[in-house]
């Protein structure tokens, strides 16, 4: 199933170029819009890297199970004998192979085009490694939730922007201590506690989800 | 033997069917006659563990199945109105391992390497029916199989359809059109 959710996003590839191209050009309108002085700049490129990088993420999201939905592969997928957790993590893994690792590959040159100082990368790249795994987890659970319902569009970046909060936090803040010469441990091990929860968590409820959306 | 005994069904607040009961013995087939709307389509999801029955079991082999929905989905193939047909991935590749005998069985082999985008109507309900011999499975669900085959595929069909019940295979279908499936009972909706 993974296999197939993969070649199918390599042949249209054009979800995940958008959510990459979002990402690249929000980020480069931050210089045009603040004003290029290299240390404003470099002092907010965490903060506009990581938003930058949620709200990329969020967009594949609504058709994350949209299309199973709707050409009748998700009672397919159910019909599997996999358990419903089992569908959803696997298109959660699909989402952060798709989506998360393109974002974090793109996410140093675009963090260094801002301005910010060599050290703090690889303290801002570890944040967003478990960042965008938790996003692909909370945003795929958001996305199970929503399936079927009217408007699940709108309501879908209400559901899951709260959830993710918190991992903007630590991530930020993970990115900041370095840069103000601290260590960026304590962040970085609170998001991997976050994730360690979500893990198992989130394909549970996804799957209820799912379940709930065929019958 | 599949057994359904006393199942009721409610959608949004409205009974859509109460007290079913049948069986289906092994190589048996039933097929469901009733108008638009009377709860063909949601028996066979019932059934295939995707709905949920208010009240009533679903027995197979004397053993209650709808408790465990993902074990029961291990022994259903279903067909539904959508075909689950892929249109970026070729129709082999929408079948999956194994594709190939399964698209020979609907006739669709010289098909095999084209993209599903390219198929018409009827060729991909052929590719949702060629998936069925891929399953393996005992219970076959069928919701308006035939609806926009030519005569050949249906021909074709219920060569497929005798090759599973003569293997003890359990047929349910809901049906508007004559399906090829001799000495089925039927169970009639109001």
């Amino acid at each position: 199933m993974l296999r197939r959710d993969l070649r199918l996003s390599l042949r249209h590839g054009s979800d995940t170029l958008a959510a990459l191209l979002f990402f690249v050009l929000t980020a480069s309108l931050f210089p045009l819009a603040i004003g290029p002085a290299p240390e404003t700049l470099a002092r907010l490129a965490p903060g506009i890297v990581w938003v930058c990088a949620l709200l990329a993420a969020l967009l594949p999201l609504d058709r994350l199970f949209g299309a199973d939905f709707e050409d009748g592969t998700l009672d397919q997928l159910l019909l599997s004998g996999q358990p419903p957790a089992m569908v959803a993590a696997m298109k959660a893994l699909g989402h952060w192979l798709t989506t998360g690792v393109p974002l974090l590959l793109a996410a140093g040159p675009v963090a260094l085009m801002l301005g910010m100082q060599a050290e703090v990368v690889p303290a801002l790249l570890a944040g967003l490694l478990l960042g965008t795994a938790l996003l692909s987890l909370f945003g795929m659970t958001g996305a199970s939730l929503v399936l079927g319902a009217r408007r699940g569009g709108v309501l879908l970046p209400l559901l899951v922007l709260p959830l993710v909060a918190p991992v903007l936090i630590f991530g930020v803040a993970a990115a900041d201590a370095v840069a103000s010469g601290q260590s960026p441990r304590a962040h970085l091990l609170l998001l991997a506690a976050l994730l360690a929860a979500a893990l198992p968590l989130c394909p549970l409820a996804g799957g209820a989800g799912l379940r709930s959306a065929a019958e | 033997m599949l057994e359904v005994r006393g199942l009721a069904a409610i959608r949004s607040d409205r009974l859509v069917f109460g007290s079913v009961s049948f069986a289906v013995p092994a190589g048996g087939a039933l097929l469901l006659v009733g108008p638009n709307g009377s709860g063909k389509s949601t028996l066979l999801r019932l059934l295939a563990g995707l709905g949920r029955a208010e009240l009533g079991s679903v027995l197979w082999q004397g053993e209650e199945v709808l408790a465990d929905r993902t074990g029961q989905g291990a022994r259903v193939a279903y067909v539904g109105h959508q075909d689950a047909v892929k249109p970026g991935l070729t129709a082999a590749e929408n079948l999956g391992r194994g594709a190939v005998p399964a698209l020979a069985a609907m006739g669709l082999q010289r098909l095999a390497d084209l993209p599903a985008r390219m198929l018409s109507a009827g060729q991909k309900r052929r590719l949702a029916l060629a998936r069925l011999v891929l399953r393996q499975v005992p219970i076959w669900l069928l919701d308006e199989p035939t609806l926009g085959l030519d005569t050949a595929s249906v021909a074709r069909f219920g060569v497929m359809l005798a090759a599973h019940r003569a293997q003890g295979g359990v047929v349910v279908a809901a049906t508007h059109l004559p399906l090829p499936l001799p000495e089925a009972s039927e169970f009639a909706f109001a």
